[in-house]
């Protein structure tokens, strides 16, 4: 296959960027998306230019890594796929390519593809754990938990912390990813506890690291790659609400 | 150098509850005045700095991503083992000890294997009350598998990314501590060299990758844990990030490296499928308990797998060991596939694959509790091949998957430099030639939250707090100038070929000399063909962009030029292991039906390496005693 790559190129922080066109012929359909980008590299470097930043580690989808926005959309066409779970063959020969960074205002970008997630974790160092320390805790046996409360705990902590749901949202809200770990949490008898405290805090730094406000657009649930329910997002409006009011 | 492994008197079930009890502590308004500085955010070093930090040391926690949270542990998909006995099903202590010793083929020791069984059940208390959510039973008590090969059910698993939710209830752990300012937390940050002062371990150089700057941080201890170094082979299961750097710099800083040869080559992996493949990706191992493994009886045989009958398909493994069957572990069921496809049996386009079978299970259990219980497996599957395995098999092939080998460590998890500690698969400590599923998360775990905050304490308490002097300045200042002149070194010489090109080459050297089977020939022909390709970095290394800000092309050079040298040292130590073991399999020792052939009489010993500056590694023995346990033939028939 042969493609047009309209690749965002930003050297720094301050730098405007734009997109830079390439033409890369070779594609396999049994590329990855990343090993598509590789094979990009690896003629841009051979020509003494220098490659294109892009962040990836695990390559199968699990480690939140990597981030890029393909044709408008993060982590591209294929539903409930993360970008290095994207293969070449949903792409058509002689296509055009747009890859952007995550955009948003919490996610500066740093350089080309490569953007500052910090915010994601200050959400979670702000609140998104129970407040136990390593030392005797109870037998793990001694609490019932439900199968339907497990099994509805798991669905909201897959969440791989990747950002999409902020890149994919008019206002840049981290809402999906806080409610995840709120809703996570909050389905077991562990997390009862601090539920309020924590829903708080975590809505207090979220809006701090300079996440926007949800708006209900929903569209966050659509790119989600973990297919994240935003009725969690209710749920968390619910506890934050009892909260607020004490 | 000395190997004193520090192994303490008593029973076995006693060691580690009189080393707690004789270890010295270092009191709680001390505890503050020392510094720590854990190397890595995996399991292992983020249940490490919470716990060091919760118990009042100053700590810093440092990895290469750009946050804790994207460690590789986040990869592992099968489940945690421990001796609980919830099924009621036999399962004790000392048999998760017994199956630990068995399975590394008799080549780790028992004191630290037992100590690993011990706290194996603490492990899943903490990660329950951290919020991590096992799969339960219908009662709302915690369920567990039976996996890799073991004959009780004690793997405790959240449906496939067991490695996902322990490590978000580690990370969970560091975040809180670091919201508390309690850890300061480096991102987007490498380890480039250990800083020694009068011969212990007393800081690191780090740079930062985002701006390039180079950084001294000192402290009473370096923790180091890093990870494995499966990505020697270039191809493997292993983020594409994992690396030897660390231990390498600190092997080359006189901590001896134990058997790196242990590779494990694990069996379910999905094939290669082209020259640009950058990484492979695990089948979990799980799918062996429905999947059954065959190759067709007949070479060249072309037909689509579905209308190959039963009696022209070789079900091998149910053949050669009928009583474990499919489930055979890992080092064996790796060899069966490799023999079968050098015998020209293989499947797919290159021939190197074999057959993972569902459609009886399917028949036996419909599609609905297959989909139950691998859904997600089968969808990963479809996506990276394109084949839908509910229809036609699934084509496998073994792919290097763990390191068992790692920095030496005695008892305490203390390298031979003091005050550098190693945990994780970063060590080499507990999983002997072969590493059980479900027992590298354990391992990690046990190391961080409950090995390492004891034992810490007994090097501390005889150490005054650090400070800052003269002496230290300048090992530091000569450490940093020889990574900035390495750095300035890549930058410079402007040759042809990129960092991921050599990458790529010594891969299909380790693998072919120095993968599933060694001989002494093909092992000293890489020990010739890695230092021609070494020398050939040097000169035709290709690296565009600058050191002062991100440069991604920069931090794979670099860590290219490490596994460039320790590959060497894996053959060296391959070749110098006079037996097959474990995941180590030389063919001039193996029985005659071809499996492994131990020698206990010479080899019951870790090899441990050290670096000798411009000459060849000394190879020095820690012997293994066992009291235990009696070394047996490791039979799976
Ligand atoms: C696909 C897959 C599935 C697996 N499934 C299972 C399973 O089901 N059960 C099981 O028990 N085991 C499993 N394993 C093995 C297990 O996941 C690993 O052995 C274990 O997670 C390693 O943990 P760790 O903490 O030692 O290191 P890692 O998780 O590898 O962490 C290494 C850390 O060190 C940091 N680091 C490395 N080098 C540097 C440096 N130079 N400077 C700064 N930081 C650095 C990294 O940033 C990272 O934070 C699996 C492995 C793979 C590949
Ligand atoms: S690289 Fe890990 S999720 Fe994509």
């Amino acid at each position: 296959m042969k493609l047009t790559l309209h690749v965002w190129r930003q050297e720094t922080k301050n730098d405007p960027g734009e997109f830079k066109t390439y033409e890369l012929d070779h594609v396999s359909p049994d590329m990855s998306f990343l090993e598509m980008l590789d094979l990009l590299n690896e003629e841009i470097v051979s020509r003494g230019e220098v490659a294109v930043a892009f962040e990836h580690d695990c390559r199968e989808g699990i480690c939140g890594a990597c981030s890029l926005v393909i044709n408008g959309v993060p982590h591209g066409p294929e539903k409930a796929t993360t970008t290095c779970q994207l293969h070449m063959r949903s792409f058509k020969d002689g296509e055009h390519v747009y890859i952007e960074p995550w955009r948003a205002k919490a996610f500066p970008v740093i350089k080309d593809l490569v953007v500052n997630r910090k915010g994601l974790d200050k959400i979670i160092e702000a609140g998104g754990f129970i407040s136990v320390n390593t030392g005797p805790v109870p037998d793990a046996n001694n609490q019932l938990i439900s199968k339907e409360d497990a099994d509805k705990a798991m669905d909201a902590a897959a969440c791989i912390g990747c950002g999409a749901c902020v890149a994919a949202c008019k206002n840049g809200s981290a809402l999906l990813f806080l409610s995840a770990k709120a809703v996570h949490l909050a389905h077991l008898p562990q997390g009862q506890i601090e539920k309020k405290k924590r829903a708080k805090a975590m809505v207090e730094a979220m809006d701090e690291a300079g996440f926007g406000h949800c708006t209900n657009t929903l569209e966050c649930e659509a790119v989600c790659p973990k297919e994240i329910s935003a009725d969690s997002i209710a749920q968390l409006n619910l506890e934050f609400l009892k909260a607020s009011l004490g | 150098m000395e190997l004193n492994a520090k192994i303490p008197d008593g029973p076995l079930e006693k060691k580690w509850s009189n080393h707690k009890f004789n270890t010295k502590l270092v009191s709680p308004a001390n505890k503050r005045k020392y510094k720590v500085l854990v190397v890595g955010s995996g399991l292992a070093g983020a249940s490490a700095a919470a716990t060091l930090s919760e118990l009042g040391y100053q700590v810093s926690c440092f990895c290469f991503q750009d946050s804790p949270r994207r460690a590789h542990s986040i990869a592992a998909q099968g489940g945690i083992n421990a001796a609980k006995n919830y099924q009621g099903d036999g399962d004790s202590v000392f048999r998760l000890f017994y199956d630990t010793i068995k399975g590394g083929d008799f080549r780790s020791r028992e004191a630290n294997v037992y100590r690993l069984s011990e706290t194996s059940v603490n492990i899943i208390d903490q990660a329950v009350a951290q919020g991590v959510p096992f799969a339960r039973d219908y009662g709302g008590l915690l369920a567990n598998r039976s996996f890799g090969g073991a004959q009780v059910s004690r793997t405790f698993y959240a449906r496939g990314q067991t490695g996902q939710q322990l490590l978000l209830g580690a990370y969970s752990a560091l975040a809180k501590q670091v919201g508390q300012k309690a850890v300061k937390m480096f991102t987007h940050t490498e380890m480039l060299d250990l800083i020694l002062l009068d011969g212990h371990a007393k800081g690191i150089i780090t740079r930062n990758l985002i701006t390039g700057t180079i950084d001294c941080h000192y402290a009473d201890s370096v923790i180091l844990a890093t990870g494995g170094y499966g990505n020697t082979f270039f191809l493997s299961t292993n983020a594409v990030g994992s690396n030897v750097t660390a231990s390498f710099r600190a092997y080359k800083k006189g901590a001896g490296f134990a058997n790196p040869c242990y590779t494990q080559i694990h069996p379910t992996c999905i094939p290669v499928s082209g020259h640009f493949q950058s990484k492979l990706t695990l089948m979990s191992e799980s799918l062996r308990n429905d999947g059954r493994v065959w190759v067709p009886a007949q070479k060249k045989d072309k037909r689509s797998p579905q209308n190959i009958p039963n009696t022209d398909r070789d079900y091998y493994l149910e053949r050669k060991y009928p009583s474990f069957g499919n489930l055979a572990p890992r080092d064996i069921a790796s060899r069966s596939a490799k023999e079968a496809c050098d015998k020209g049996l293989g499947v797919g386009e290159t021939g190197l694959g074999v057959y993972l079978d569902f459609a009886d299970a399917i028949k036996r259990l419909g599609q609905k509790t297959i989909k139950e219980r691998y859904g997600n497996l089968f969808d990963m599957y479809q996506r990276i091949t394109d084949e839908n395995p509910y229809e036609v098999p699934m084509r496998i092939y073994p792919a290097v998957h763990y390191t068992m080998g790692g920095l030496w460590v005695d008892y305490n998890l203390e390298s031979t430099v003091p005050g550098l500690f190693v945990l994780g698969e970063a060590n080499f400590s507990d999983h002997g030639a072969n590493r059980l599923g479900a027992s590298a998360l354990m391992q990690g775990l046990a190391d961080g939250y409950f090995v390492i905050p004891y034992t810490l304490g007994g090097y501390l308490a005889g150490q005054k707090p650090l400070e800052k002097s003269k002496a230290l300045e300048q090992e530091a200042k000569g450490a940093q100038e020889n990574v900035e002149e390495k750095i300035s070194k890549f930058l410079n010489i402007k040759g042809k070929k990129s960092p991921l090109a050599f990458h790529k080459e010594l891969g299909t050297i380790m693998w072919e000399y120095c993968g599933m089977a060694r001989t002494k020939e093909g092992l000293k022909e890489a020990l010739k063909k890695i230092p021609e390709l070494r020398d050939e970095f040097w000169e035709n290394l290709n690296v565009t962009g600058d050191a002062g800000s991100l440069n991604q092309q920069l931090e794979k050079a670099g860590r290219v030029a490490d596994f460039l040298e320790f590959s060497e040292l894996m053959c060296r130590d391959a070749l110098e292991r006079e037996e097959s073991c474990g995941g180590h399999f030389r063919e001039e020792y193996q029985t005659e039906d071809g499996e492994a052939k131990r020698n206990d009489e010479d080899f019951a010993h870790v090899a441990v390496w050290e670096h000798k500056e411009g000459k060849s590694p000394l190879r020095h023995k820690e012997e293994l005693k066992f009291e235990n346990v009696s070394l047996t033939t490791r039979s799976y028939k």
